[in-house]
């Protein structure tokens, strides 16, 4: 494991086994996954629903129960002062000590995850007295200031959740998630179901808060403005696999598989009035899923090899793997004009 | 229908059980059809008889046979408590769904005739119209005062559910194409509650035949019509347990509370296997 | 606060509804009956001596004054509700002339405190070990309680009620079976006193506790089940906050609620419970005075009675949905 990296992933699968009234099923919802992040960096994960991304961050996160389990693989976490840790088989006491310190998570849906009956200022207590090792007023001070960052005044501790607005509720989300300065943060969806302009608030905070850290940030969303917004590198998640990975803007303008092709081409630009090619078909069915490489009853580039053979995540370039027999041969479909990389969200 | 059943007995022992408790009980009842004896008539066998193989169940202070005696008073106790889960579920969808989907000035009213109901205690006016109507009251009516407690519960469970399918986009189409709400209701709506219809069904019935059975005895029923708790006034009457003649009140209790078990482990089971939450944890282990 | 005076009046017009509409329903059916309370009385005072036909006609025209029978029946309505609220329902038949409001008023008591006693036992104790079943699934004490509590839950409270006479009365005779208080105690405010009351309401209690315990533990275990998938639960699990903080704050409190809401919709059906408790075990609450009075043709008491019963588990209702938006701050108090 490199020194640089704060998690590396290798081979990880995790299935939800089910047996309910006498039917079995296996959903491959992560099959064979490797890759590493680095520290102080923001690695994004596309994919559309179904794709198996939810489950992934839900191994990374140790917060992962039956019917879903770890059926092979490691995600090792490397955080300083400690040992690295394995969470796909630790033990509870052992991820309970990484819990919110090192390791938290930002939950998508700003609207549940509040418990409705108790003041922002208990949740703040339940969540961060015990791993900030503070209590009473020395923590009513340190959340006070940590919400001064997010713009939020100190009225909002005494509210309780039904009080606040969409967008001042996942502040406080986020607030949460960052009192503690962990080193690694999963953002699931953080920005779904909220209107553009509280979006725009919501990444730049984000964005802030992760260079303020030097944290690194797994952000999974299936927009893929946001990654083009945000990350450093992204991951292309298909049915359950990872089928590409790379720099942000390598992945923007020269694409190397094909359904991250397709994935780039439907953002739209303004004045562009090109028709887009749209993939026939549908995710495939993860109890069930296609023999060889998944994508290829909908890939306009397969060939015979693809249906039988699984291509592995092979390295197109530097830092840049694609899983793909035909990688060479993919083009993007809509050709880049100037600057498409990182638009000026947080200047 | 049939294969949902099926699946139920195999995998969730709750409903099997259920199910094989309720269903002796049914068949006991019915044997009650081809019976031998008039169960209105006394002093037709030797009195005071412990079960043996002539009489299953034993004879009474008054001379019945017990297991004919206990036949048709479980038919005529369970035939009250599905007429009681009739007449009430009829109510409370009426109510529930009316009151679901059209809301506003109706809704209002309704709910508040629904909360009245739901602070009176039923008890004591039951015992009212036992004391106005004495030997007038016949099950039929005594179902029918039952059933008119009975709605409220199951009709704001039905309300909630209709309020949800109010704003739902085929609700939305029907209205659209032009469907009057009365066929709305019936058509598009009723599928969506008929699960709870079933499963509170069960309920009910327990708390009314549990109520019949109190009512009664304390012999505020009519006393001649053989039910269940009739059985035990008479046996109370006759001081069956100082006498001795313990049959008589066991055996009733016994089977009883093996009906209300296999009513109640029906009625959580279908609970369970309706409400979608409880399936995915199941799932898990 | 302003908000929760309007939610409170807003209550107390449906309390005083219920009251309304019941008490009226109560006296229209018991005018039904056919039972005269002037002959009743007639007959009691006749039976016990020959007595002079021309005083027969004068206790009877007196009689009839008494209880305003002498006019149609949407006066007698009027002039009932004009006495009611003076608290004078009328006059016993059985023990006439005490006024049955003074019956009532001396059985009440004893119903209440085995009503709250119950009540709180049960709800407090069924709702806390219903809901760490539903959090800690696979503990086996728990699953042992939940399948016996499936096994009595169903049973109606007169054949549990029955079942204890029967245990105690006739198999095991270590508790009074009958009775309120032992017979040679004198009543007072004396320790002897209040021991003995204790002492002969335990039974009552037991039973009622044991009929009611269930139905809280399955109701809770099923709710917490749900609420234990909910975000905020699955969240705080996420972040390591402390179990015992999960299970109380998260978990149990949140479940409550709903619970709060279903113990106001039980009231009426546990009031009856606890009345036909009383009754098996002859204890001087409203329930054996209820059964006595429609067995011997009381019917100033026999209503008297019933609007007791719908004025209480009103007020009940009525103190429990005030307690509603203290518990929980989302309930907008309008």
């Amino acid at each position: 494991m490199a020194s640089n990296d704060v998690l590396e992933v290798r081979d990880l699968k995790a299935y939800y086994l089910m047996n309910y009234y006498g039917v079995t099923r296996e959903v491959r919802a992560v099959d064979d996954i490797t890759m590493s992040i680095k520290r102080n960096e923001v690695y994004g994960i596309a994919g559309e629903s179904s794709s198996g991304k939810t489950s992934f961050i839900k191994v990374l996160a140790a917060a992962i129960r039956p019917p879903l389990e770890v059926v092979a693989g490691s995600a090792v976490y490397d955080f300083s002062g400690m040992r690295p840790i394995d969470v796909a088989r630790a033990s509870d006491a052992d991820t309970d000590r990484i819990r919110w310190k090192y390791l938290s998570y930002i939950m998508q849906g700003s609207m549940s995850v509040l418990n409705p009956l108790r003041r922002i200022e208990s949740t703040f207590e339940d969540f961060a007295a015990r791993p900030l090792g503070l209590s009473g007023g020395a923590l009513r001070q340190r959340v006070v200031e940590h919400l001064a960052t997010l713009k939020l005044g100190p009225e909002v501790l005494r509210a309780y959740p039904h009080e606040l607005s969409g967008g001042m509720r996942q502040r406080v989300t986020i607030g949460l998630a960052t009192i503690c300065n962990p080193e690694f943060i999963i953002a699931d969806e953080p920005t779904t179901a909220l209107d553009v302009v509280v979006q725009k608030d919501v990444l730049s905070l984000i964005r802030n808060l992760q260079r303020q850290m030097g944290a690194s940030v797994i952000l999974v969303t299936h927009d893929m403005s946001v990654h083009a917004n945000m990350a450093d590198r992204v991951g292309i998640m298909y049915a359950g696999r990872l089928v590409e990975d790379g720099p942000t803007r390598t992945l923007f303008t020269a694409p190397k598989h094909p359904y991250t092709a397709h994935l780039v081409a439907s953002l739209p630009r303004i004045g562009d009035t090109a028709r887009r090619p749209a993939l026939e078909g549908r995710p495939p069915n993860l109890a069930d899923p296609p023999s060889g490489c998944r994508f290829h009853p909908r890939c306009p580039l397969a060939i015979d090899r693809c249906k039988t053979e699984v291509p592995p995540l092979a390295t197109v370039s530097q830092e840049h793997r694609s899983a793909c027999w035909r990688a060479d041969d993919v083009e993007p479909l809509v050709t880049a004009d100037g600057d498409a990389g990182r638009d000026t969200v947080t200047a | 229908m049939i294969s949902i059943v099926r699946d139920l007995i195999r995998y969730n022992i709750e409903f099997a059980i259920g199910l094989v408790l309720t269903t002796i009980i049914v068949i006991f009842a019915c044997l009650s059809f081809f019976s031998p004896v008039n169960p209105n008539l006394v002093y037709t066998a030797i009195p005071d008889q412990p079960p043996s193989w002539q009489y299953w169940f034993g004879t009474n202070s008054r001379g019945q046979e017990m297991f004919w005696q206990l036949s048709f008073a479980f038919r005529n106790t369970l035939s009250f408590g599905v007429t009681v889960a009739l007449i009430s579920r009829v109510i409370s969808i009426f109510v529930g769904l009316l009151s679901g989907y059209l809301g506003g000035w109706v809704d209002r009213i309704l709910m508040f005739v629904n909360d009245i109901f739901v602070a009176i205690p039923i008890f004591p006016i039951l015992i009212l119209f036992y004391f106005v109507m004495r030997s007038n009251l016949n099950s039929f009516t005594l179902a029918l005062v039952m059933a008119c407690f009975g709605w409220p519960f199951d009709a704001r469970l039905i309300r909630s559910v209709a309020l949800g399918l109010r704003h739902r986009e085929f609700t939305r189409q029907a209205v659209f194409a032009g469907m009057s709400p009365i066929k709305i209701m019936l058509e598009e709506h009723l599928p969506y509650v008929m699960p709870i219809i079933f499963a509170t069904a069960m309920a009910n019935m327990i708390w009314s035949i549990g109520l019949e059975v109190t009512l009664a005895v304390l012999g505020f029923t009519n006393i001649n019509i053989p039910t269940v708790g009739t059985t035990l006034y008479w046996a109370n009457n006759h001081s069956a347990l100082v006498v001795g003649v313990w049959w008589w009140i066991l055996i009733p209790v016994i089977i009883l509370v093996m009906m209300f078990l296999g009513l109640f482990l029906l009625a959580v089971s279908l609970n369970e296997y309706i409400d979608p939450r409880s399936r995915l944890r199941r799932m898990g282990v | 606060m302003r908000e929760y005076l309007l939610f409170a009046l807003k209550r107390f017009v449906q309390l005083a509804a219920v009251v309304f509409f019941g008490i009226s329903g109560a006296f229209f059916i018991s005018h039904l009956s056919p039972i005269s309370p002037v002959e009743t009385i007639l007959g009691e005072v006749t039976g016990r001596s020959s007595v002079d036909p021309e005083a027969i006609a004068q206790i009877r025209q007196a009689l009839t004054e008494l209880f305003g029978l002498d006019v149609p029946l949407w006066q007698q309505y009027l002039n009932f509700w004009g006495r009611f609220a003076t608290g004078d329902l009328g006059p016993s038949l059985l023990a006439f002339p005490t006024p049955s409001m003074k019956l009532v008023m001396l059985a009440l008591p004893w119903t209440v405190g085995l009503l709250t006693s119950s009540i709180i036992i049960t709800w407090i104790i069924g709702n806390f070990l219903g809901g760490l079943a539903g959090y800690f699934q696979n503990s086996r004490l728990l699953k042992l309680f939940g399948v016996v509590s499936i096994g009595v839950q169903p049973i109606p409270h007169y054949i549990v009620a029955f079942l204890m006479v029967i245990v105690f009365g006739f198999l095991w005779p270590i508790l009074p079976i009958s009775g309120g208080f032992a017979m040679n105690v004198r009543p007072g405010w004396t320790i002897q006193f209040v021991l003995s009351i204790l002492h002969y309401s335990i039974l009552p209690a037991a039973s009622l506790v044991i009929v009611g315990m269930g139905t809280w533990f399955l109701g809770m275990r099923a709710l917490v089940s749900n609420i234990v998938t909910e975000d905020y639960v699955t969240y705080a699990e996420l972040a390591n906050v402390s179990r015992g903080r999960i299970v109380g704050s998260y978990v149990i409190r949140n479940a409550l609620v709903p619970q709060l809401t279903a113990l106001s919709m039980a009231l009426g059906g546990i009031f009856s419970g606890t009345i036909i408790t009383e009754q098996v075990f002859t204890y001087p609450g409203l329930g054996s005075l209820l059964v006595s009075a429609v067995n011997g043709g009381d019917t100033t008491t026999v209503l008297a009675v019933s609007s007791m019963a719908i004025i209480a588990v009103a007020t009940a209702i009525f103190i429990i949905d005030l307690l509603h938006p203290l518990l929980d701050p989302r309930v907008k108090a309008a």
